[in-house]
């Protein structure tokens, strides 16, 4: 059972009838209680990084969270800012994200993404898996899938980064440690790519 | 690499969908899901959904109509059409909605912008501008309430304020081609094109995909929106939704711009 976090807004009805479609069980969970029968999690990105912490926290979901991520190690995927949460903090607000994966969340600038004038990076862009793993196998470097942000994360740790983008510069497009995962395109909207992807997720 | 995007633009009137010529004569073309389903299964880069009756008729935008599309869209959904305040917005963004027009109420009030911006994120702020030809000058004027009220507004100072004030996306609509099918207006695109570093559609005057390839040669990065081609066949303008392949795609960049990447 795949519990997708419902915390406000997002793409959870695109989410939901993609794993309809795969039968795969899944449940909408906006309250603490709903992540206890789940075995995965999906985060997915809601509007800014501050936002979406808070909500977070006044769901009481962000505790369940990190008893069902960090300590039962269920794996999660978080998708857009779903996966910018993962991160230490971020350059759109001024709240602590989850602290997960060790980095911090940046925005595109003229100084580190010399050809990225047009922002939010907007369209189908590539994917290029870095390391082998469950997610991106079979995938190879012809994927492509939709991108729809201004801000990008940027790892601490190299072995951190499971997939790159170039847009005017490179940067982490997937990132993982352990049992977390999180990818800055919308795979609920990249056609067959993106199904691919959430059906390996809920495969691990 | 990032890709320009091919995106087609569909009219809803009466909870059909319809296509116009000059912004008038509208011709029924089918039922909107139905064209959804067809557009999945082509692998459509975006898809871009205008209800035309909203604004003119004062109605509120037809929240179920949208959750119907956005929940059946396997790719990025833009809807437009009678939206006016920031609590449309996020309730359309909630029904599933990645991105959210707005024409006339943005050029009433381009402070609302700015509004939304700060409330939903500038990446899901687009905003439409319907331009058309002053035959009397040669300027171009920007029209709302489907080409029924001039604002008199001037597309490239407005573009320049709508970035200033947060949009996340312009889509670019040339009345006078709308539905002729003879090519966009690069006049007018280059004057915006210019002006701003917005992500940027065009939409008005492909008949065929040598009209978006002309496009994607000289502006590289930018979205190119089609009604017509997309749905029309033939000189006869039989209804019949096509859309390019990816190789076809492919071969529309080739020519041009992949080339200048590798250099």
């Amino acid at each position: 059972m795949i519990a997708i976090i419902h915390y406000g807004s997002g793409n959870i009805q695109a989410i939901g009838n993609i794993y309809h479609r795969l039968n795969v069980p899944f449940v909408i969970a906006a309250r603490p209680e709903d992540l206890e029968k789940a075995t995965k999690i999906i985060l997915p990105g809601v509007g800014a990084f501050d936002q979406a912490i808070r909500e977070l926290e006044k769901s009481g979901l962000r505790e369940a969270l990190n008893k069902h991520v960090l300590h039962n190690k269920k794996p999660l995927l978080g998708i857009c800012v779903g996966m910018q949460l993962l991160a230490n903090s971020s350059e759109e607000g001024v709240l602590k994200g989850l602290g997960w994966i060790d980095g911090s969340v940046r925005r595109f600038d003229h100084a580190r993404f010399i050809q990225a004038t047009h922002l939010p990076h907007m369209g189908w862009n590539d994917v290029e898996p870095g390391k082998d793993n469950p997610l991106f196998n079979d995938v190879g470097s012809g994927a492509r899938y939709y991108f729809l942000h201004s801000y990008y994360f940027s790892c601490c740790r190299r072995e951190d980064i499971l997939a790159t983008t170039d847009y005017g510069g490179t940067f982490a497009s997937a990132v993982n440690s352990e049992n977390i995962y999180g990818v800055q395109f919308h795979p609920e909207k990249s056609h067959q790519a993106g199904i691919q992807l959430l059906k390996k997720f809920s495969n691990l | 690499m990032l890709r320009p995007r091919v995106t087609p633009c569909l009219l809803v009137q009466n909870k059909g969908l319809v296509k116009t010529v000059n912004f008038s004569r509208p011709k029924y073309v089918g039922d909107p899901i139905n064209a959804v389903k067809i557009f999945n299964e082509k692998e459509v880069d975006e898809l871009v959904v205008f209800d035309i009756d909203a604004t003119s008729k004062k109605c509120e935008p037809d929240y179920q109509m949208i959750q119907n599309l956005a929940s059946e869209c396997r790719m990025p959904f833009c809807y437009g059409g009678g939206v006016k305040t920031v609590e449309q917005v996020k309730k359309i963004i909630k029904l599933g909605v990645e991105k959210v027009a707005m024409s006339s109420a943005a050029l009433e009030n381009p402070a609302l912008v700015s509004m939304i911006a700060e409330q939903v994120g500038s990446q899901s702020v687009v905003v439409v501008l319907d331009a058309k030809k002053n035959l009397k000058n040669g300027n171009y004027e920007l029209w709302t309430h489907n080409g029924g009220k001039n604002t008199e507004k001037d597309p490239v100072q407005f573009a320049q304020e709508l970035e200033a004030r947060g949009a996340g996306e312009i889509i670019l609509n040339s009345i006078d081609q709308d539905g002729v099918m003879k090519g966009y207006d690069l006049v007018l695109i280059d004057q915006v094109r210019q002006a701003i570093t917005l992500p940027l559609t065009v939409l008005g005057g492909a008949g065929s995909l040598k009209h978006i390839e002309e496009v994607i040669c000289k502006y590289g990065i930018i979205g190119v929106a089609a009604g017509s081609l997309f749905v029309f066949k033939g000189i006869y303008r039989a209804v019949l939704i096509n859309y390019p392949s990816r190789f076809e795609k492919d071969m529309l960049l080739n020519n041009t711009y992949m080339l200048n990447e590798r250099k």
